[in-house]
């Protein structure tokens, strides 16, 4: 297979607005001919199924929560990039984009990226225009910090809810197509399936998670905005329900699966008390601009944090990285707070966690200051861990929290299946081996807001659609598949919980598919995943019935796609023998045991393609070029 | 960690919105204190689930207090007995070996029970429907820094915009009453410039919505205010009234027609 990325020619930053002007039209009054199927309402849903509604398109919205704003977009606290440069420090949209190639381990593709960056400033307006509270100054102007790694102030918050606000805006956004008709709303609907009919994906499959139900629905074209799936690692700080079951069973209908070992681990998480622990929760990483990690100089020190002097204290990532110091990238941060632990040298009971310092900042700023930047990730960290980090140290460990790989979708950010489309997380396109700061809100809304309203009428008007119906033969065959699906799981009726399952599923991939890899760990991973789905499918007991609202009946579903995805991920991660980004390669790397890129043999997106259960993928390659930014080796010394 | 607590526990069963529900008494023991609440139910349902019995519905997502889905009524209070959280965010060391724990959905006629106790809050998004936005299409917004908001107008958005939606201001209220929801959506939206423009007639529509979705009235007990896990504030309905007052005075019949 040949993978056509669609990328437009010309210089990088024209490709966009050409392509924008060469793109086929949708007459206005022919949009309400065609409809749209969007999945999952975070910020990619949302601002798609809102801004294809605005434009006369009929929009069927679905997701699994009992409202579309709960979706986990909701969740990212620290804030979103734009290249507005209202700091007059130098910023622009090049700047962006140089930052994010780079940030990426350039394992991300150019020109999506400049596109990223041309749209970011788009989306700081439209979102003011909705009434988001960004942090704004006493001028009344709005407010922008540096984070995660920029050497500019380019990042627009909102307190430390980011998230929340921006998921409101496009929310709201979307509840007024609903009053309007355009949208309409189907809350706790789990999709189960893509339907593909002459080669074009024609609707979906879902559950009705209320009735038990399984519903088929028609569309012209099928947005996925489905997020990321880390929780194939069982712990993550995703929400409970985050899964890969739309994107995996996308794949399995022939969407190509690009980069799934591409994993980031966040470094600033709440550290595990024990094996009851559910998810883990994340704190901004806007907390390393005034927070200082140190562990205690000399191993085994148990003395309280506060007893051990200046001169005791490591701070490791100052004395390492001089000039970005604790403002390194997230992988950077993650795998020395790992190495540090791997040391014995961790702080806490399980030793597996390093200190945050807030005494400094508090000295220097005031407790009021501080409260005033972080007073709601204080409250949540005292909440969860019963210790007041304006007094004592905070204690953090990284944690899985996105992930760049994702279904493979050209410029247009159509998958490999015409007429499905990916957005945000879901998709592999914009953010490469490694993720920076506040730049996943970003890609989220660009995908929505700005990219997908257009190429989607290049679609329609280029493509010939014939009228398909819900009684169409692969609709039936869809949800009787579907169906025996699910009674197979019911019927399994063997010993072990869903829930110990997948818990061992994510032991699994965090001992071998974690944050460093090598090739003796993914092998035995790749034996360990199959046994483990054996089991599953052996002795799992799934309780309830199919016909009524049944929560153990949906995990089971999700681990069961989980079991397969998993070893994609390690087969990936182990064809993959350099480091990149947050892919850590043990075997490669420097002298100073940092991440080597090999840029001979691994400058390309993997995609693979299904060939069945417990069957060898195949791999499909897309070279990489930089034509702009010039590959060089990240150092942030 | 395993712990020592040993609770027994009244959860609330109930097949579906149509039947009748009634309390189940489960004893369970081994819960540490590090535990969160929805934890501890995790560890009830996994040995329900060994029992061969299905375990508990009960809402939860994020797990970090932000997405407003988790929402139970624990020993008379929505999401228990702790200040300024979410029920997923209440730990076990707020109880005491051998406490019991009477566990409760969300009770409001707006909010049916789907099972046990998992309710059915779209209502609220309804009431967004009805007037909770701001009408700007996407691609037609000014530059983000041309209109100035001072800070302390923006702030109070804020106060207001911070609400995740749970619902525990209605199931804390006696009159089951989604006034603190509401005003909190209203005065997100109508404290800031650019929802000036339609600030009157969203005060019309999202009363009127929610008076509709059969919720109650205010008898300004403050219950919804104690309960709300984000500190949103009664004055915020104070705002509201006022603003629904202006409104209906000036705009009701343009908007509405004669009804009103």
């Amino acid at each position: 297979m040949i993978l056509d990325s669609a990328i437009p020619s010309g210089p990088i930053g024209e490709k966009w607005t050409r392509h924008k002007f060469e793109l086929k039209l949708v007459n206005p009054a022919n949009k309400r001919k065609f409809s749209v199927i969007v999945v999952g309402t975070g910020l990619a849903g949302a601002s798609a199924a809102a801004s294809l509604g605005e434009l006369g398109y009929n929009v069927m919205a679905f997701c699994t929560q009992d409202s579309a704003r709960r979706a986990h977009s909701i969740a990212a606290q620290g804030g979103i990039n734009a290249a507005k440069n209202y700091t007059n420090d130098g910023d622009s949209v090049y700047r962006l984009f140089y930052d994010t190639v780079k940030g990426g381990d350039f394992r991300a593709r150019e020109a999506n990226v400049h596109r990223l960056a041309e749209c970011s400033n788009l989306i700081i307006d439209q979102c003011v225009a909705q009434g988001v509270p960004f942090g704004r100054d006493y001028g009344g102007l709005l407010d922008n910090r540096s984070f995660g790694g920029a050497q500019v102030s380019r990042t627009f918050y909102a307190r430390g809810q980011t998230g929340q606000q921006l998921l409101i805006g496009a929310y709201q956004a979307m509840m007024r197509q609903v009053a309007k008709g355009s949208v309409k709303m189907f809350p706790r609907r789990e999709m189960l399936d893509l339907v593909v009919v002459d080669g074009k994906a024609r609707g979906i499959v879902v559950r009705n998670l209320v009735t038990g139900e399984l519903e088929s629905h028609v569309a012209d074209a099928v947005c996925l905005c489905t997020g990321g799936y880390g929780n194939v690692f069982y712990l993550s700080t995703n929400a409970k329900g985050s899964n890969v079951t739309a994107a995996w069973r996308a794949h399995k209908k022939g969407a190509l699966f690009a980069n799934p070992c591409y994993t980031q681990i966040h470094p600033t998480c709440i550290p595990v008390t024990g094996d009851h622990q559910s998810k883990l929760t994340l704190m901004s990483e806007s907390l390393r601009n005034d927070g200082r990690v140190w562990v205690p100089k000399k191993i085994g020190d148990t003395r309280s944090p506060d007893q051990i002097p200046e001169e005791e204290r490591f701070y490791y990532l100052e004395e390492k990285y001089p000039s970005f110091g604790n403002l390194v990238p997230r992988d950077v941060a993650s795998r020395n707070a790992k190495t540090i632990c791997d040391k014995g040298m961790g702080v806490g009971q399980s030793k597996l966690a390093v200190y945050l310092d807030f005494s400094d900042a508090i000295k220097r700023l005031g407790a009021s200051a501080v409260s005033a930047k972080y007073g709601n990730l204080f409250q949540m960290y005292e909440k969860i861990t019963d210790e007041n980090p304006y007094k004592t140290p905070m204690r953090i460990f990284p944690a899985v929290h996105y992930t760049m790989g994702g279904l493979w979708v050209d410029y247009n950010l159509m998958s490999t299946i015409p007429g499905c489309f990916v957005l945000g997380e879901a998709n592999f396109s914009d953010h490469g081996a490694n993720r920076l700061g506040a730049s996943a809100l970003m890609q989220g809304l660009a995908d929505g807001y700005f990219v997908l309203p257009y190429t989607i009428g290049g679609y329609f008007a280029g493509t010939k659609l014939d009228k398909v119906t819900a009684s169409a033969p692969e609709f039936e065959a869809a949800k009787k598949e579907n169906e025996a699906h699910i009674h197979k799981l019911l019927n399994v009726k063997g010993k072990r919980t869903v829930a110990s399952i997948h818990s061992e599923l994510g032991h699994i991939m965090w001992e071998n598919v974690g944050m460093g890899r090598n090739q003796a760990g993914l092998e035995k991973a790749l034996a360990e995943i199959p046994a483990l789905r054996e089991e599953f499918w052996k002795n799992v007991n799934v309780l309830g019935g199919e016909g009524s609202f049944n929560q153990n009946l949906e995990h089971a579903g999700r681990l069961a796609d989980f079991l397969e995805f998993g070893e994609l991920m390690a087969l990936d991660a182990l064809h993959r023998k350099e480091s990149c980004g947050g892919h850590f390669r043990e075997e490669s790397q420097t002298e100073e045991g940092e991440a080597k890129r090999d840029d001979e043999n691994f400058c390309y997106v993997g995609a693979w393609d299904y060939k069945g259960v417990g069957v060898k993928p195949e791999l499909t390659k897309e070279p990489l070029t930089f034509d702009n930014v010039h590959l060089v080796t990240r150092s942030y010394k | 960690m395993s712990g020592n607590m040993n609770l027994t526990l009244k959860i609330w069963t109930q097949k579906n919105a149509k039947s009748k529900g009634q309390f189940e008494t489960i004893k369970i023991g081994g819960i540490s204190p590090d535990m969160s609440f929805l934890e501890m139910l995790d560890t009830v349902n996994e040995q329900q689930m060994k029992e061969g019995k299905e375990g508990f519905a009960f809402d939860h997502d994020c797990r970090e207090g932000i997405c407003g889905m988790c929402s139970l009524v624990i020993n008379g209070l929505p999401h228990g007995p702790d200040n300024l959280i979410t029920t997923c965010q209440l730990h076990m060391r707020k109880f005491k070996d051998g406490d019991t724990i009477v566990i409760e959905p969300w009770r409001a006629s707006a909010f049916p029970v789907i099972r046990d106790c998992v309710v059915d809050r779209y209502s609220f998004d309804r009431i967004i429907q009805a007037g909770g936005f701001i009408s700007v299409n996407t691609g037609s917004a000014p530059d983000a820094s041309a209109i100035a908001v001072p800070k302390d107008q923006s702030e109070r958005a804020f106060d207001a915009a911070a609400c995740v939606g749970c619902g525990a201001c209605v199931a804390a209220c006696k009159n089951s009453s989604a006034m603190l929801f509401v005003a909190a959506k209203v005065s997100h939206l109508n404290y800031l410039p650019q929802g000036k423009v339609e600030a009157k007639r969203r005060v019309l529509a999202m009363v009127d919505q929610m008076d509709k979705e059969g919720f109650g009235n205010c008898s300004n007990l403050y219950e919804c205010e104690a309960a709300c896990p984000k500190g949103i504030t009664v004055d915020f309905i104070a705002k509201m009234n006022r603003e629904y007052l202006g409104a209906t005075a000036i705009y009701a019949e343009k908007v509405y027609g004669e009804e009103m």
